[in-house]
């Protein structure tokens, strides 16, 4: 699979290479830079110092023509020739018609055709012939003057950094491609780890992870957080299981159970009216797996948080109070007494939500209480502002939750050891946790010594900003 | 009643007709929209059950949201599988008048269809509900049986209110959830049934004749003896 992806991927559209391709050219325009600038500052200022050398010749000698005539410059230029130990220099005067008046040149070279102009010419002197850089100047009286240096030295000194710096460039090449290579393989490599794990897991294996380098570079970095990742997916992938596998089995108990009256009556019941008692209680076992599957369906339908578009205002004090007024006869009938208790009267809590499952997540907990209260004991139901939150309590004397089973409480199906007889399914805690995490609450279960304490803390609306200040006219109105 | 019943599902229609039938309605029936919309709509019934995914082009939101436009309001009760909130919110938005999820118990379905169907005779505005001896005044919101003022509460006047207007009707925990508190889901424990024996010592325990009846597997009437 792998090798399919990267074939996939062409050769200029694989990240690597274009990668690689950036690298050599920065490397390659940096040598061409380092190139330049070592030939201007070598071969280059040799040039420009002959040049100048010759230049200022120039200028003496045309001042000595002018101070003392022709002979004056040939005695000049043949002084000069004499001090000039390496033979390089290179003088020359013609009369109007090119004939040598002076100077170690036999004649005037055809190529330099304009005067003020630089020339590299071949000239042979002592039977040999090397290079010479000259330039020819107009004398009075129609005389010209040819003045030079030999640059054969300087030729082979620049031959030879011109071969350095083609090697050089060349070394420079092959560098580029073997960097852009390596970090091509880098790249590759590092991305065929990662490429290698999802290819095992989008093929079954979940339990495959990103292997680190140890050297907690960016790759690993990256690594690190794909492994996050697939820690949480598994994770909830294995939620997902055990809710199923939940599903399974609670429902299957129901069913078996409705299965087996059916199929007891028709092979045993004797009469009409103990087969008619036998449909009547498979029939209310349907209607409890029905009810099973309401309830899944309704967490599904809030955690999916798609209520969240029928938030409106709830207040509070009305909503706790009809709950109150539903479930104290039912309270009452058991024995149990059930109180109201409102902090502060003269706050009325409000709270941005959806009526309907706050009613619900409320009932659950009521219906908990109820269900699980010893003859005799006491419920409240209280509400208290705590910061930004408004806090629910639902406590009773019952027994309670283990403190270690309390994080578990809210899971699906869970039944604590000692509700293990009472009727329920064991959602109830789950829809009230999923109600609360729907309004960006939560849902605290604690010890109410003896007893649980089942607290919905949600949001507080925040009271609307105070109203601008009341027109006197309507102070005696809402005194009244 | 004359009642039309528009399902596809040979067997939940079936079912349903017969236990409509033997309720005393006369019950008609179509399997697809286009037929529902039709005999709906050329035909007055007292009440409409509706299933809402049906073949034949026009769904159950569809066919009513056709029929309210063409002015007809016999009430419809929705039976759909579709149960979350947002379904049941549509189906109320688009002018359906109850609704009711599958799978259903018959009792429930029959006690709401009859429901709706008196709704739909509109009687005016009542001021006074007599059954028997109960008299209900709803506008001094007292309560007297055989001459004698009895003392309720709020919400003990709320639920005889309700049973009264449904008198003669079967009326389920569920409806009294629904139209006294206003509670759309099924508390665990039987709050309804003490609310109602609570109310039951209070208009019947006094008295030689109970009119508030029990119903068994579906809820509860209230009948004068003999009515």
């Amino acid at each position: 699979m792998a090798r399919a992806g990267r074939r996939r991927f062409g050769f200029g559209r694989s990240v690597g290479v274009r990668f690689a391709a950036v690298y050599a050219l920065v490397f390659g325009l940096s040598s061409a830079g380092l190139a330049t600038f070592l030939w201007w500052d070598t071969v280059g200022l040799l040039q420009r110092q002959v040049e100048s050398a010759i230049n200022v010749d120039a200028r003496s000698l045309a001042a000595r023509f002018q101070a003392g005539g022709l002979p004056l410059l040939i005695a000049t230029i043949n002084r000069r020739i004499a001090l000039n130990v390496d033979d390089s220099a290179i003088y020359l005067v013609v009369d109007p018609s090119y004939q040598p008046v002076a100077g170690n040149l036999r004649g005037w070279p055809k190529v330099v055709a304009r005067l003020g102009v630089w020339y590299q010419v071949p000239v042979k002197r002592a039977q040999i012939v090397s290079l010479a850089e000259m330039r020819g100047y107009q004398l009075p009286l129609g005389f010209r003057l040819l003045i030079g240096r030999d640059v054969e030295a300087r030729a082979r000194l620049r031959a030879l950094v011109a071969g350095g710096l083609l090697w050089a460039v060349l070394v420079m090449v092959v560098l580029g491609i073997a960097g852009a290579l390596a970090i091509r393989g880098l790249l590759q490599r590092a991305l065929a780890n990662v490429s290698r794990t999802a290819n095992a897991i989008a093929g079954g294996d979940l339990s495959h992870r990103v292997a680190l380098s140890g050297r907690g570079d960016e790759f690993d970095l990256l690594a690190e957080t794909i492994n996050d990742m697939l820690d949480r997916m598994s994770r909830l992938m294995d939620g997902v299981r055990q809710v199923s596998n939940a599903i399974a089995h609670d429902l299957r108990t129901p069913i078996t159970r409705a299965r087996a009256r059916l199929e007891d009556a028709l092979s045993h019941a004797e009469g009409d009216a103990a087969l008619r008692a036998a449909i009547e209680r498979a029939t209310e076992d349907l209607d409890a797996i029905n009810a099973i599957f309401q309830a899944l369906l309704r967490i599904s339908e809030i955690e999916a948080g798609a209520r969240r578009a029928a938030f409106a205002a709830v207040e509070l004090r009305p909503l706790l109070a009809d709950l109150h007024e539903l479930f104290t006869a039912a309270a009452e009938e058991r024995g149990l007494a059930l109180d109201l208790l409102q902090e502060d009267p003269a706050e009325a809590p409000t709270l941005l939500g959806d009526r309907e499952l706050l009613q619900q997540a409320l009932a659950n907990l009521l219906d908990n209480a109820l269900k699980f209260s010893p003859p005799g004991g006491r419920i409240t139901l209280s509400v208290r502002r705590q910061g930004t939150m408004v806090e629910i309590t639902v406590a009773d004397q019952g027994p309670g939750i283990p403190p270690a089973e309390r994080f578990r409480a809210t899971e699906r199906f869970y039944r604590a050891e000692s509700a293990r007889h009472t009727p329920g399914s064991g959602l109830g805690l789950s829809l009230v946790q999923a109600v609360a995490q729907l309004h960006g609450g939560s849902l605290r279960l604690e010890d109410n010594e003896p007893g649980l304490a089942a607290t919905l803390a949600l949001p507080a609306r925040e009271p609307r900003p105070a109203p601008p200040a009341p027109l006197p006219a309507a102070l005696p109105a809402s005194a009244a | 009643m004359r009642l039309l019943l528009v399902e596809d599902d040979k067997d939940v229609a079936g079912f349903v007709l017969k236990g409509l039938r033997e309720a005393g309605h006369v019950a008609e029936h179509a399997d697809n929209g286009r037929d529902g919309l039709f005999l709906a709509a050329s035909e007055p019934f007292d009440a409409i059950i509706l299933d809402r995914m049906l073949p034949g082009g026009i769904d159950g939101l569809r066919l009513l949201e056709t029929l309210r436009a063409q002015d007809n309001h016999t009430p419809v009760l929705f039976l759909s599988a579709l149960g979350q909130v947002d379904d049941r919110v549509k189906g109320l938005k688009a002018g359906g008048d109850d609704y009711l999820t599958k799978p259903f118990a018959f009792s429930e379905l029959l006690a709401r269809v009859e429901a709706l169907g008196r709704r739909g005779k509109g009687e005016g505005p009542l001021t006074r509900l007599v059954v028997g001896d109960l008299e209900l005044d709803l506008l001094s919101r007292a309560v007297k049986r055989a001459g004698q003022k009895i003392d309720l509460q709020p919400r003990e006047f709320r639920l005889l209110e309700y049973l009264m207007r449904h008198a003669g009707q079967v009326v389920t925990r569920t409806m009294l959830l629904e139209g006294v508190w206003d509670y759309h889901f099924d508390p665990q424990t039987n709050v309804i049934d003490v609310h109602v024996s609570r109310l039951r010592q209070k208009i019947d325990k006094p008295y030689p004749t109970g009119l508030i009846h029990t119903v068994r597997n579906a809820g509860y009437m209230l009948r004068a003896e003999g009515s």
